[in-house]
């Protein structure tokens, strides 16, 4: 049984068809990535799971549950966590508040303050800027505190949505590192949505490549990297 | 950790009183140095000369002996109005929608408070009572007040307006007004049904019309004593406590981030585990609440009410809400000081300045002249962001 499992799944936008039958699993302890040009129905994806966009047809199972069309506040108790596109963070409220947000769905006060020292063990930075707003912080600080913040309950499954957007590279490198950190030493399994298909497929252990609502490629991350298709479309590689 | 939870919290407790302190001097100090200013402008000119017959004392020494007691006065106005801004203010702050049938929100809770009043009195359990056993009795109609009021926002919120949550920013507005016709219809068809009458007048009880001195100044030879009804000090305190309370609520616990983070940006709190409906439900009832207990402070505070008592108040604490800053706490606190405080100034000196040719009737031009100038200058309120500004 996979930890996420998408099956035949159509999403709309009003009238746009943008997943046209989306089939896709997650097993426990991978990171997987999702590649494909912009509109392709990469975010729609990771919205349609977390809840956001309830599909026409098609399931979403969290190991083995059937979690299609439940409210989006109900999916993150099951477990899944997600990381917007254009980070989320809430402007007006500190870093220490942006964070405890991540945790509202767990109770017991002591569990958040470890889960908080534990995210800070990730993000020094983060500490140190504890009591500042969250819409003063830079960009890279900002997706530091919007994965920080996926991270606060302990998720089962992380979905992450263009972590390096808007990003400089050095930025980019660090988060993809910690991506790379979490999955190694916490076993967080992560589905990650990305522009930077290099990037992506240079931590992730498989990959999807989406193109126009479907579904066109999936194979390891190494065979994705050496294909003629997608070095061609994604990697910029002649 | 605990300390540090602890100071926090006397932090949120001690911010607003502060900020209450500071604004009400602050407000009072410039409105009375305004008119100070006037008068010692307007020496010996027909304006002076016209208050010296009429009133026996020239315009600088009228205007000095009455300060006082109009600063009295317009704070015990100011913060009935802060109390009404509040709801409109805490809507605004998470949907950005304008709730105006907030005022009969306000409406109700008056009639809910005074109508358990009346048969409080009917059966004689008002009669002769220990002063404890009247502010018992008044608490108790003040939490009816609120309980009802509260209920009645939580279901406008289900049946009008979150069917409508996609829909244009025009769309709720119109079914706003609508309610408020509705509401205010529905009490004057249950006044009818019941009691015949839409006058209701809080029966008299307890030291509520007692006057206090406060103190006896002498001011350039003039006695002047400084009173204060007791349902004006019930008034501001009560206020103080709302304001401070709903403070506490929304900057130190986790109901409140979760409203802050709703109001900030809706989806992402979705993502955060939070359930939105469940949230913008609870900001109706803590909005419907306060409006309820402020609806019970002014029929205490006027005496009498009718079922549009909602209208002017719930207008003017509009006013002040925009004038502060609408979606700001604390600029509903002082957007409703100022206006209580210019109300009262106008009320008490226009006359006096323009020699009668306006009188105290004159009172609420100013105070929407202000909300217009307010709108034109600075459309964002004293303490507003910016509009526009995005973190």
């Amino acid at each position: 049984m996979s930890l996420l499992e998408l099956e035949n799944v159509h999403s709309y936008y009003g009238h746009i068809h943008a997943l046209q039958g989306i089939s896709l699993r997650v097993e426990e302890g991978e990171i997987v990535t999702l590649i494909g040009a912009n509109g392709a129905g990469k975010s729609t994806t990771l919205r349609t799971i977390s809840g956001l966009i309830k599909p026409r047809h098609g399931s979403v199972r969290l190991k083995g549950q059937d979690i299609t069309g439940l409210p989006p506040h109900q999916i993150v108790e099951l477990g899944v966590g997600h990381v917007p596109e254009g980070r989320g963070i809430f402007p007006r409220l500190t870093v220490r508040e942006n964070l405890e947000m991540g945790a509202y769905t767990i109770q017991d006060r002591a569990e958040v303050a470890r889960r908080m020292e534990f995210v800070f063990g990730i993000f020094p930075r983060l500490k140190e800027r504890i009591n500042q707003k969250g819409g003063t912080l830079s960009g890279g600080e900002q997706q530091m505190l919007a994965t920080a913040r996926g991270l606060m309950l302990k998720p089962h499954i992380l979905l992450m949505d263009e972590p390096s957007m808007g990003l400089a590279p050095v930025l980019v490198e660090a988060i993809f590192e910690v991506i790379k950190t979490l999955n190694q030493q916490e076993g967080t399994t992560i589905l990650l949505v990305e522009q930077n298909a290099l990037m992506a497929l240079s931590v992730a252990h498989r990959g999807y490549v989406l193109q126009i609502g479907n579904i066109v490629l999936d194979d390891t991350a190494e065979n994705l990297k050496k294909n003629e298709m997608v070095r061609a479309a994604y990697l910029g590689v002649k | 950790m605990r300390r540090l939870l602890n100071a926090t919290v006397l932090i949120e407790i001690l911010r607003p009183l502060g900020q209450i302190a500071v604004f009400v001097a602050g407000a009072g100090l410039i409105l009375s140095a305004l008119m100070l200013g006037m008068a010692v402008l307007l020496r010996g000119s027909t304006v002076d000369a016209t208050t010296m017959k009429n009133y026996g004392v020239d315009l600088f020494t009228y205007t000095l002996v009455n300060l006082p007691q109009v600063l009295i006065d317009g704070v015990t106005i100011g913060f009935v109005y802060a109390a009404i801004a509040l709801g409109y203010t805490m809507v605004y702050g998470v949907l950005e929608f304008i709730n105006f049938a907030h005022s009969e929100i306000f409406a109700i809770g008056a009639f809910v408070g005074v109508e358990v009043l009346i048969a409080l009195d009917n059966s004689g359990r008002l009669d002769g009572i220990p002063y404890t056993m009247a502010y018992f009795w008044l608490f108790l109609a003040v939490l009816a007040a609120m309980v009802a009021a509260g209920a009645t926002a939580v279901a406008m919120e289900r049946i009008a307006y979150r069917p409508l949550r996609g829909a244009p920013r025009l769309v709720p507005l119109i079914s706003a007004i609508g309610v408020s016709f509705f509401l205010q219809d529905a009490i004057r068809l249950i006044e009818s049904l019941t009691t015949g009458q839409f006058h209701r007048i809080i029966p008299t009880f307890g030291n509520f019309d007692q006057q206090i001195s406060l103190a006896s100044l002498y001011i350039v030879g003039t006695k002047i004593d400084l009173v204060m009804q007791v349902k004006s000090v019930i008034v501001i305190v009560s206020a103080i406590v709302m304001v401070v309370g709903l403070n506490y609520l929304v900057n130190a616990t986790k109901l409140g981030k979760a409203i802050r983070s709703v109001a900030q940006d809706r989806v992402t709190a979705n993502l955060m585990g939070i359930n939105v409906n469940r949230i913008i439900a609870m900001t109706f009832l803590i909005g419907g609440t306060l409006g309820g207990a402020a609806g019970v402070l002014f029929a205490l505070k006027f005496t009498r009410i009718d079922p549009f008592v909602g209208f002017f108040p719930g207008l003017k604490a509009f006013t002040a809400a925009v004038l502060g800053g609408i979606g700001n706490i604390t600029g509903a606190l002082l957007g409703g000081l100022v206006l209580g405080m210019l109300e009262t100034f106008s009320g008490s000196y226009l006359s006096v300045f323009t020699m009668g040719a306006f009188g105290a009737e004159y009172k609420d031009i100013l105070a929407f002249a202000i909300l217009i100038l307010v709108l034109i200058f600075r459309p964002s309120g004293l303490l507003g962001e910016q509009v526009g500004q995005k973190a």
